[in-house]
């Protein structure tokens, strides 16, 4: 597949979004990787942690919101401290996850989830607890 | 009255596109002195200049002004041309009606057009009051001090010696050769450092007109280009006291060299606490016939032949979060080399090379880092390493593959890391000395980034080599012989001229209070010794003006900027438009 590049997509309103919820300039990024060589969980990612930056720098935020990526994330910051440029990825991440939620109806009414979906849900409820810190 | 011409320049749509330059020269035609006010597209062009001439020969001007851009671009260019017309050329002002006028109010024309016309009338005014001078010679020793015996200290002072002056090549350590000295062999062709360094070494002990100090520093410079006044200082032997001799000089080149970036700086690779994880030049010394292995690769901890190495590029350089924010120049070159080299030497082992990108711009650069890749095998990762730290005898490395998207980690034996090139140790301190600028790592700023990369902002001071910025031994060796040209093209003169309008005393009003000699930053001033009245050494003076602030008695002038002519300024510039 070939990405189609042009000014208003890689302009796009949803990356300025990011940018302005995060409070990086996703440009500072110049694709060293040290984030993804350091990043803890980066072994169970589908995509690297400098790889979102790069997709986001793209206008392709489609292929980030699909991704396992921005909900592996632990928001533990290692990135953030070891990257050469200070971008703060985890609030990156923080970010997309926020407009993900966003648009699909963020609330999530515990009472009406059925009992074996509850049991398996763990994760949400984790990135919830700390979306209440990093937001 | 003084009949007086402004020449009003466009500077293509630099001026005229803000300023209403058909209005001003208007403005200026009916001021008391002026006699020709007129404006043209580029005054600095050949045109503009005969314009100028013509005009102060067929007007008979006294005084010309020149409005267009700042007089650090044209004023000698203004003056020269006045001068073959026949006019002092100190009868010539600039009035900058572009960096203060134009392209600071390119928002609003009709205050930039009244600025600038405000601007005309206040140099109009100061030409008015000028007087005709005579630049002032000053004698020159035709003999150079070089600082530091690097490459690029032995080839300038190699190059001065040649031409037949006389130059002191000053080193702080007890050898010559700097960096080079270390080295195996250099890219791209793996020659000897050492004989690379040798012929240099050669061919400064056959010139008699040589003169080399080891273990010696530069404790004060004073004076100025033509005639510096040096003390140096040599380290006693076995801890006697420092001696120190003094010696005067025309010119000085600064050839000080860098230092790296030390290991303890990066906690992200054990902050030199792991004896397998040690820098590119320690491993230099290694690979080097000369160093503590005799060209063995042995690691440090056990002193085993490393199976597995592993290069990082970029250590502290590109990083502006917790290193340098510069990229070094030369390391993504000899990490190709000792990757190289160590594949030579260990046929059966492994070299990883981890990489942001690869910057190899010189004759057959590319070439050789495709051949690291290719002949020797050499694996490059795109990502930069995030951690090193050692488990069981190995090192382990943790990066990133990002052209795959994968992270990686290497379990090697040894670890050499690409550290940033910085200033050498007391840069800053030796630049204070010299008063000379640097930047804000402490490498030494040259005076113009494109037009003048050989000199400092001080004139007869010139740089030379990595002490400037980083950069290899064939760019070393060029600037070094750039900078001995300058020099030299110093040296061809018979004396120096120097600009006339610096401070004079007027004894009639000086009180001899001494307040204006601790005020001079350039040591210019001294007290007559039986007449009592402050005297200016003309040598010296840079015309700075501190000493007219000092003065309680208006007895401190700068020529052509005396009171007289400061308050006829200001009455003009004070005046309705
Ligand atoms: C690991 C490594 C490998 C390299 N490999 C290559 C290569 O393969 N090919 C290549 O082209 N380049 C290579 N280089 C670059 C090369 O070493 C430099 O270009 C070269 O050394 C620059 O020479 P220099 O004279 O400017 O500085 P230096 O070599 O640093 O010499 C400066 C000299 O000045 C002296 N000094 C410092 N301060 C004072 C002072 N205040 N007063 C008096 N003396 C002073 C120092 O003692 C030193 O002798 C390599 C560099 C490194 C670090
Ligand atoms: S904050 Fe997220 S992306 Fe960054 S290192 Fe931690 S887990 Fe990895
Ligand atoms: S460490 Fe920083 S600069 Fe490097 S890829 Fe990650 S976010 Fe980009
Ligand atoms: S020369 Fe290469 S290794 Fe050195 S700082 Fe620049 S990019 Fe990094
Ligand atoms: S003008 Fe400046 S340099 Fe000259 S004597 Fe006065 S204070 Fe010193
Ligand atoms: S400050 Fe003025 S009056 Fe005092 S010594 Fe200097 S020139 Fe003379």
């Amino acid at each position: 597949m070939r990405i189609q590049l042009s000014a208003t997509k890689v302009h796009n309103d949803f990356i300025r979004k990011v940018e302005d919820m995060s409070g990086q300039d996703l440009l500072k990024c110049y694709q060293c990787g040290e984030c993804s060589a350091g990043c803890p969980a980066a072994f169970a990612m589908d995509i690297l942690p400098n790889q979102v930056i790069r997709l986001l720098q793209l206008g392709e935020h489609e292929a980030v919101l699909k991704s396992k990526t921005i909900w592996l994330c632990a928001a533990c910051q290692q990135c953030y401290t070891r990257c050469p440029k200070g971008v703060d990825l985890s609030r990156i991440m923080e970010a997309v996850r926020d407009l993900l939620m966003l648009e699909h109806g963020d609330r999530i009414v515990i009472e009406k989830l059925p009992a074996e979906t509850l049991a398996e849900f763990p994760q949400q409820a984790f990135i919830s607890g700390f979306r209440k810190y990093t937001a | 009255m003084k009949r007086i011409g402004v020449f009003i320049c466009h500077c293509g749509i630099n001026i005229a596109g803000t300023v209403d330059v058909k209005r001003v020269a208007e403005a200026l035609k009916d001021y008391p002195g002026v006699v020709l006010a007129t404006d043209y597209m580029y005054m600095c062009s050949d045109p503009g200049q005969s314009l100028i001439r013509q005009s102060i020969k067929e007007q008979n001007l006294e005084g010309v002004v020149v409005a267009a851009c700042s007089p650090a671009m044209h004023e000698v260019t203004f003056r020269k041309a006045s001068a073959q017309a026949g006019l002092n050329p100190y009868q010539t002002e600039i009035a900058n009606i572009r960096e203060q006028v134009s392209w600071v109010h390119q928002d609003d024309k009709e205050a930039a057009t009244r600025k600038a016309i405000e601007h005309i009338k206040t140099i109009v005014e100061k030409v008015k009051y000028n007087e005709s001078l005579i630049p002032l010679s000053l004698s020159l020793v035709k003999k150079a001090l070089v600082i530091g015996g690097g490459i690029a200290g032995l080839q300038a002072a190699i190059d001065i010696a040649t031409a037949g002056y006389p130059v002191v090549l000053v080193e702080r350590s007890d050898r010559l050769g700097g960096h080079v000295g270390q080295l195996s062999g250099v890219y791209v062709n793996f020659n000897a450092a050492r004989d690379l360094l040798q012929s240099k070494l050669q061919a400064v002990q056959a010139n008699p007109r040589i003169q080399v100090f080891l273990e010696t520093e530069v404790e004060e410079l004073g004076g100025y280009v033509g005639n510096f006044t040096a003390k140096l200082k040599h380290r006693g032997s076995d801890g006697s006291e420092p001696t120190f001799s003094e010696h005067t000089f025309g010119a000085v080149i600064v050839a000080t060299g860098h230092s790296l970036r030390p290991l303890s700086k990066f906690g992200e690779y054990g902050g030199g606490r792991y004896p397998d994880i040690i820098d590119a030049l320690t491993f230099e010394r290694m690979l080097a016939p000369d160093g503590p292995t005799g060209g063995e690769i042995r690691r440090p901890s056990d002193g085993q032949v490393p199976r597995q190495v592993v290069f990082v590029q970029c250590a502290g350089s590109r990083d502006p979060e917790h290193h340098m924010p510069y990229c070094s120049k030369i390391c993504c070159m000899y990490t190709a080399k000792q990757a190289a080299l160590y594949r030579q030497r260990v046929p059966d082992g492994q070299a990883y090379v981890f990489y942001i990108d690869i910057r190899s711009q010189g004759r057959d650069y590319e070439e050789f880092v495709q051949s690291a890749m290719t002949q020797h095998d050499v694996l490059y990762v795109r990502g930069k390493v995030a951690r090193l730290y050692e488990e069981d005898g190995k090192v382990i490395a943790w990066g990133a593959d990002t052209l795959t998207g994968k992270p990686v980690e290497v379990q090697a034996d040894l670890a050499v890391l690409a550290t940033a090139v910085m200033p050498a140790e007391g840069a800053v301190e030796l630049a204070q000395k010299l008063r000379i600028a640097t930047d804000e790592h402490g490498f030494f700023s040259e005076a113009h980034p494109k037009l003048r990369p050989v000199e400092s902002l001080t004139a007869g001071i010139f740089l030379a080599g990595t002490a400037q910025a980083p950069k290899d031994i064939p760019e070393t060796v060029a600037q070094a012989s750039a900078a001995a040209a300058k020099v030299l093209s110093l040296f061809s003169q018979r004396e120096l001229v120097a600009e006339p309008t610096i401070a004079y005393v007027d004894e009639e009003l000086c009180s001899g209070c001494g307040l204006c000699i601790p005020a001079c930053p350039y040591q210019a001033r001294t007290m007559h010794p039986w007449k009592h009245k402050a005297i200016v050494n003309e040598a010296l003076c840079q015309g700075c003006g501190a000493c007219v602030v000092a003065c309680p008695n208006k007895a401190c002038k700068l020529r052509n900027l005396t009171p007289s002519h400061v308050l006829a300024m200001m009455d003009a510039y004070l005046a309705e438009v």
